[in-house]
C-alpha cells in the first residue's frame, strides 16, 4: 500500500491544507472543460462516421470489394498425354434456404418442383418445414440456368452461395488413375491425393501420361472379358517399356468419382497398385532371365523335369508334364515347374533375392498414386520360398511391380520406374541396368515363343509378334489355403517382340470355365485372348505397323532353338548361334531417351495385307 | 405545453416549484430521445421475437411500452428529490445494487458465458446496470468529502468502493460495464484534483489495462482481433449493421422497410442504432446523435455554473456513465471500435437498462436543478 499512501499524501498536501472552496471548484471546472471537449469531440466522430457509412458505403466497405472479384479456381486441372482434360474445377451455385424464412414450405417446394423437375418434392417440404434448423440444402450445384430459373419464383429466404466443384469429364475411365477429392478440394484418393500438393498450387495442368484413347480400349475389353467370364474383377496396364510411362492403367470394378456412394467399397480397390497378388508362372519371366543372366544356365542347357520334386509333405508336379530332359525354352514354352525350380536352385538364395530387389519386386514402388500395396515377401528366405517363388508362389506382388520388373526384362535390361506423368520432350529418362542386353533378348524370344507355340497362343494377333507369358494362381482362401478354381490369371506381354515397345498386363479375377473353354479357368483361355484383344487395337493407335512374322529379319531375330544342348542329345545347334547373334541389340544408351527408335527404324519389313482379324481392321480406321 | 406551462412561477408546490428549477431543455430531450426509442423499439424488436420463436411478435414492444411511461415517471419522481435525498437515495441503492451483484456469482442466470441477472419476482434484473448510477453518486460524495479536508478518507474510500465493483464486475464477467465504472471513477477523479502526474499514470495504466485484457482474457482478443482484422472471425454482426447503414442512405428506407434487423440477433439492443440508420436513415441517426450530445454536453455546461463540489462530481458521473455508454453503443455499431455489448441509453431494449437510466437522469435532473440558498450539501 506504499502506492496508496503515497497517493493520499500527496493530494493532502496539495489540496487540502489550502481547505475547501474556491480553489477545488475551479479546478473541477477547468477539468471538466477538458471532459467535455473529448465527449464533444467523440459525438462529432460518430456523426462523421455515420455519415461516411450511410453516403459512401462502397468507399469503405472491402468485403463487396473481395466478392465482386472472380474467385480463382484453386485447383490445378488434370490432361491426358494428348491435352484432353480429365480432371477440372468449376463455380457452381448452390441453393440453400432458411427454414425459419420460408412461411409456406408447401407452396414452396412445390414451385420449385416446377423449375427442378428432379427434386424430391416432399422430401424438400419436409426440409422447409423444419422449424429448429436454419440451413438447409435445396439443391447443392445447380445449374446457371436452374438458378436463374430459382431466382425468378422470387422466393424469399432461398439463397445460392458459391461452390468449388471438381469434375471429371471423362467420367469412370480414368477413376483408378486420378481417384477423387472431397468437398473442400482436398484429393482423397489417386493422383488427385498423391499430386494433391501441386494441384493446390494451381497453375498450369498437370500432363498425365496415359492415352484417353487407350484407356478406354483396355476398359472396353476388361470389362467385356470380365463380363464373358463372370470375373469378380479385372485389371490392366499398358506400359511404354523404355519411359516407364503408363498408357493405359484399368481396374474394374469402378466408380463414378462424382458420385461415389453409388458404388460399392470394392469398386474403390486398385488392383494394379493396392492389390498385391501371388502371380503365378508369370513369374517365370524373371526366374529364367535370372537364371541366363547369371549365366548358371545357358539358353541352350536344360534340366532333367521327369520326375516331381518334394519338399517335406508337399510334391510339386507339372501341370501338363513332359517326363524328360527340357531346355531352357522348353522350360519356358511349357511353364514346367520342376525345371523353373531346378533353374532357381542352381542360382541360390541370394541370388534370387537380389535379383527380384533389382527389379523392384521386393519393395513398395514410388508412383503417384498413394494406393500402393506392400509386396509380401518371405521373411526369412528359405530353400523353399526360392523354390516356390520360381513358378511364382510364395510373393506377392501388385501388378504395378510386374509392369515395372517386365519392362526392364524386354527393354533391354534397364529398369525405369513406371509413372503416371507425362515426360517432356526430350527429357532424359533415368534407368537402371538390371540385366545384360543379352539377356534381355534371349527373354524376347522366348516370350514370343509361348505366344507362337506355348499357353499364350490364344494372345496371338497377326502382324503384331506379340510376346508373353501367361499366369494362374489360385487364390488363397480366408482361411489359409488354396482354393481350387478360384484363380487370379494373368497375361504379361510385349509387342513388336522383335523391337518390343508396348508392355501390356490383363488380369482378371477369379474367372469362371465356359463351355468354349472346355471348363478351363485357366489363363491361356481367358487372360491371354483379352490381352491379344487389347494389342489388337491399341496398336495402330500406337503407331507400330503390323509386320510379317515370316520375314526373313524377323524370322531370325526371333529363332529359338527349342532342342537344347541336352545330356542325351548334345549336339551343336547349327542355328541357334546366328539366330542369336542377329538379333538387334538396341544400343546401350537407347533406353534412356525418351522415345527409343521407332520399330521401323532399324528394320522395316513389309507391312501385312489387311487381314479380317481384329487388329488389322483397326489398323485400317 | 399548455398544461405544463399552466404553472405560475409564484406556484410554490413541489410539482411548481420543481417546474421552475429543472433543466427543462435536457427533460425534453431525454423525452424525446425516449420517443425515438419507443419509434425503434416497434420497428425493430418482432423481427427478434420472429425469429427466436416468441409465437407474439409485439411480445418485446409490449413489454417496454408498459414500462416505459413508468420509467419516465421514476424519472421525473426522482428529479424531484433534494440533492441530500438523492445521495441518500444513492447510497441505499449502492449497497442494495452492490448486495445483488454479488448474488449474480451465486445466484445469477447464467446468459452466453456470463453471469450477469439475477432473477426477482419473475424478471431479470442486471443489478449492474442500477450500481452505475448509484456510484457515480456515492463517489462524487466521497470525492467532495476529501476537498473539504475534515479528515475524511475520502479518495481512499472511493477507491476501495471502486476497487469492490470492478472485482465483482469482472467476475462475471462483464468488461463494459468495468470500461464505464472506470471511466467514472478516472474522471471524477480528475476533477476532485489528481495531481498531473497520476493523470499521466492513469493513461498509462489504462492502455496497459486494455493491453492486459487482450492477452489475458480470450473473449476480449477475440473481438478485438476481429475489429483489426476482417479476416479473422466472425463479424457477422457489424457487416450486417454496416450494410444497413449503406441501405439506408440519408434518408433510410422508410418505417418497417428494414432488412437488416432479420439478421442482426440483438438488433433491439445492442444494435438498435443500425436499424435507426436502415429505416430513418442519416438525418434520424444525427439527431439522436445530438440529442445525445445535447444532453451530455448541456449538462457538462450547466455544471460549469455549479459551485457545489459534491453536486459537480455526481453531475459529471451521471452524464459520463450515460454519454459514454451511448458513445460506445453507436461507435460499435458503426465499427468504430471493437464490439462491445452496451445498450443505448433510452432506445435500446431492456428493462434493467431503461429503469437504471432514469434512475440516473433523474437524479442528474434533481442535481442540475437551480438552488437557492443551500450551502454545504
Amino acid at each position: 500500500m506504499s502506492f496508496g499512501t503515497a497517493l493520499l499524501r500527496a493530494l493532502r498536501s496539495t489540496y487540502t491544507l489550502g481547505g475547501p472552496g474556491k480553489h477545488a471548484v475551479e479546478t473541477a471546472h477547468t477539468r471538466l472543460i477538458v471532459t467535455s471537449a473529448f465527449f464533444a469531440l467523440a459525438f462529432g466522430a460518430i456523426g462523421v462516421r455515420l455519415a461516411d457509412v450511410t453516403l459512401f458505403p462502397h468507399a469503405n466497405d472491402t468485403r463487396k470489394a473481395r466478392a465482386a472479384r472472380p474467385e480463382k479456381l484453386d485447383r490445378a486441372d488434370i490432361v491426358d498425354r494428348n491435352g484432353l482434360l480429365v480432371a477440372t474445377s468449376i463455380q457452381t451455385a448452390s441453393a440453400h434456404a432458411n427454414p425459419k424464412e420460408i412461411s409456406d414450405p408447401a407452396g414452396v417446394a412445390r414451385k420449385l418442383a416446377s423449375v427442378l423437375p428432379d427434386i424430391d418434392e416432399k422430401q424438400i417440404r419436409e426440409r422447409l418445414a423444419a422449424p429448429e434448423r436454419s440451413f438447409v440444402y435445396i439443391r447443392r450445384n445447380v445449374t446457371p440456368r436452374q438458378q436463374y430459373e430459382i431466382n425468378r419464383l422470387g422466393i424469399p429466404g432461398i439463397q445460392f452461395q458459391q461452390e468449388d466443384r471438381r469434375l471429371y469429364p471423362q467420367g469412370r475411365l480414368l477413376a483408378h488413375v486420378l481417384g477423387f477429392s472431397d468437398v473442400d478440394s482436398n484429393g482423397l484418393a489417386g493422383v488427385e491425393k498423391g499430386l494433391n500438393e501441386r494441384l493446390r498450387a494451381g497453375g498450369e495442368p498437370v500432363a498425365l501420361s496415359i492415352d484417353t484413347r487407350i484407356q478406354h480400349i483396355l476398359r472396353q475389353e476388361l470389362d467385356a472379358a470380365m463380363q464373358k467370364f463372370q470375373a469378380i474383377g479385372a485389371a490392366g496396364i499398358v506400359m511404354d517399356i523404355y519411359t516407364g510411362e503408363v498408357l493405359g492403367m484399368i481396374s474394374m470394378p469402378d466408380f463414378d468419382p462424382t458420385n461415389l456412394g453409388g458404388s460399392p467399397d470394392d469398386a474403390r480397390f486398385n488392383r494394379i497398385t493396392l492389390g498385391v497378388y501371388e502371380m503365378g508362372s508369370t513369374f517365370k519371366i524373371f526366374n529364367t532371365a535370372m537364371a541366363l543372366d547369371y549365366g548358371t544356365v545357358s539358353v541352350n542347357g536344360g534340366y532333367d523335369a521327369a520326375r516331381p520334386i518334394s519338399i517335406g509333405r508337399f510334391t510339386i508336379k507339372d501341370d501338363h508334364p513332359i517326363p524328360r530332359w527340357l531346355s531352357v525354352p522348353e522350360i519356358f514354352m511349357y511353364s514346367s515347374n520342376i525345371g523353373s525350380i531346378k533353374m532357381a536352385q542352381d542360382v541360390g538364395v541370394q541370388g534370387q533375392r537380389a535379383f527380384l530387389d533389382k527389379l523392384g519386386l521386393l519393395t513398395p514402388p514410388k508412383f503417384e498414386v498413394p494406393e500402393i500395396g506392400r509386396p509380401q515377401v518371405p521373411q526369412p528366405w528359405r530353400p523353399i520360398n526360392l523354390m516356390t517363388i520360381a513358378f511364382g508362389h510364395g510373393i506377392s506382388v501388385s501388378a504395378l511391380q510386374m509392369a515395372g520388373a517386365a519392362a526392364s526384362v524386354m527393354n533391354g535390361g534397364f529398369y525405369v520406374r513406371p509413372t503416371l506423368i507425362k515426360h517432356e520432350e526430350g527429357a532424359i529418362i533415368q534407368g537402371t541396368r538390371v540385366m545384360s542386353a543379352k539377356t534381355s533378348d534371349t527373354m524376347r524370344k522366348l516370350m514370343r515363343l509361348v505366344v507362337t507355340g506355348g499357353t499364350a497362343r490364344k494372345a496371338e494377333v497377326p502382324g503384331y509378334l506379340i510376346g508373353g507369358k501367361t499366369g494362374t494362381a489360385e487364390k488363397i482362401g480366408a482361411r489359409g489355403g488354396y482354393r481350387k478354381n478360384a484363380n487370379i490369371t494373368s497375361l504379361v506381354a510385349g509387342f513388336p517382340m522383335h523391337n518390343p515397345r508396348y508392355l501390356v498386363i490383363a488380369m482378371l479375377d477369379e474367372p469362371k470355365g465356359l463351355k468354349e473353354t472346355y471348363n478351363f479357368s485357366t489363363s491361356g483361355w481367358n487372360a491371354a485372348p483379352t490381352g491379344g484383344k487389347i494389342i489388337a487395337r491399341i496398336g495402330p493407335l500406337l503407331g507400330v505397323e503390323p509386320y510379317d512374322a515370316n520375314a526373313p529379319d524377323v524370322k531370325a531375330a526371333l529363332a529359338v532353338d527349342l532342342a537344347g544342348t541336352g545330356p542325351r542329345v548334345a549336339k551343336p545347334t547349327p542355328q541357334a548361334t546366328p539366330a542369336a547373334a542377329a538379333l538387334q541389340a538396341p544400343p546401350a544408351s537407347a533406353p534412356m531417351a525418351v522415345r527409343a527408335p521407332s520399330p521401323q527404324a532399324s528394320a522395316r519389313p513389309a507391312p501385312l495385307p489387311v487381314s479380317p482379324t481384329g487388329g488389322s481392321n483397326l489398323a485400317a480406321r | 405545453m399548455t398544461a405544463l406551462s399552466s404553472f405560475s412561477r409564484a406556484d410554490r408546490s413541489i410539482v411548481g416549484r420543481w417546474w421552475w428549477t429543472v433543466d427543462r431543455m435536457s427533460l425534453v430531450a431525454l423525452l424525446v430521445l425516449a420517443g425515438i426509442g419507443a419509434m425503434l423499439i416497434l420497428a425493430a424488436s418482432p423481427a427478434v421475437a420472429t425469429r427466436i420463436g416468441i409465437p407474439d411478435s409485439f411480445h418485446f414492444v409490449k413489454r417496454q411500452l408498459i414500462v416505459l411511461p413508468a420509467a419516465l415517471l421514476v424519472m421525473i419522481a426522482i428529479s424531484l428529490l433534494s440533492p441530500r435525498n438523492i445521495r441518500r437515495l444513492a447510497v441505499v441503492g449502492f449497497i442494495g445494487g452492490l448486495a445483488m451483484l454479488a448474488l449474480t456469482l451465486v445466484a445469477g442466470q447464467e446468459i452466453k458465458g456470463a453471469r450477469r441477472w439475477i432473477s426477482l419476482a419473475g424478471q431479470s434484473i442486471q443489478p449492474s446496470e442500477f450500481v452505475k448510477p448509484c456510484f457515480a453518486v456515492v463517489a462524487a460524495w466521497m470525492f467532495a468529502e476529501q476537498r473539504k479536508g475534515r479528515g475524511v478518507p475520502g479518495f481512499l474510500i472511493c477507491t476501495a468502493l471502486y476497487l469492490v465493483v470492478i472485482a465483482l464486475l469482472l467476475k462475471q464477467p462483464d468488461l463494459g460495464m468495468t470500461v464505464v465504472i472506470t471511466a467514472i471513477w478516472l474522471i471524477q477523479f480528475f476533477l476532485a484534483g489528481l495531481p498531473m502526474i497520476f493523470v499521466l499514470i492513469g493513461g498509462f495504466g489504462a492502455v496497459t489495462g486494455l493491453i492486459g485484457a487482450y492477452f489475458l482474457l480470450p473473449h476480449v482478443a477475440s473481438r478485438i482481433d476481429r475489429f483489426l482484422d476482417p479476416a479473422a472471425g466472425d463479424r457477422y454482426q457489424v457487416d450486417k449493421a454496416m450494410d444497413a447503414f449503406a441501405n439506408g442512405g440519408a434518408f433510410g428506407r422508410g418505417p418497417g422497410e428494414g432488412i437488416a434487423k432479420a439478421f442482426i440477433p440483438d438488433v433491439h439492443a445492442d444494435f438498435i442504432f443500425a436499424v435507426a440508420g436502415e429505416e430513418y436513415g442519416l438525418i434520424t441517426c444525427l439527431i439522436i446523435v445530438t440529442l445525445f450530445a445535447l444532453i451530455v454536453l448541456r449538462g457538462f455546461a450547466k455544471l460549469l455554473q455549479e459551485s457545489n463540489l459534491f453536486v459537480l462530481l455526481a453531475g459529471t458521473g451521471l452524464l459520463v456513465q450515460f454519454g459514454l455508454q451511448a458513445f460506445i453503443n453507436m461507435a460499435s455499431t458503426l465499427h468504430m471500435i471493437p464490439t462491445k455489448g452496451m445498450t443505448l441509453p433510452l432506445i435500446s431494449y431492456g428493462l434493467s437498462s431503461l429503469f437504471a437510466i432514469a434512475l440516473g437522469m433523474g437524479m442528474l435532473l434533481g442535481l442540475t436543478r437551480r438552488r437557492f440558498g443551500e450551502s454545504d450539501l
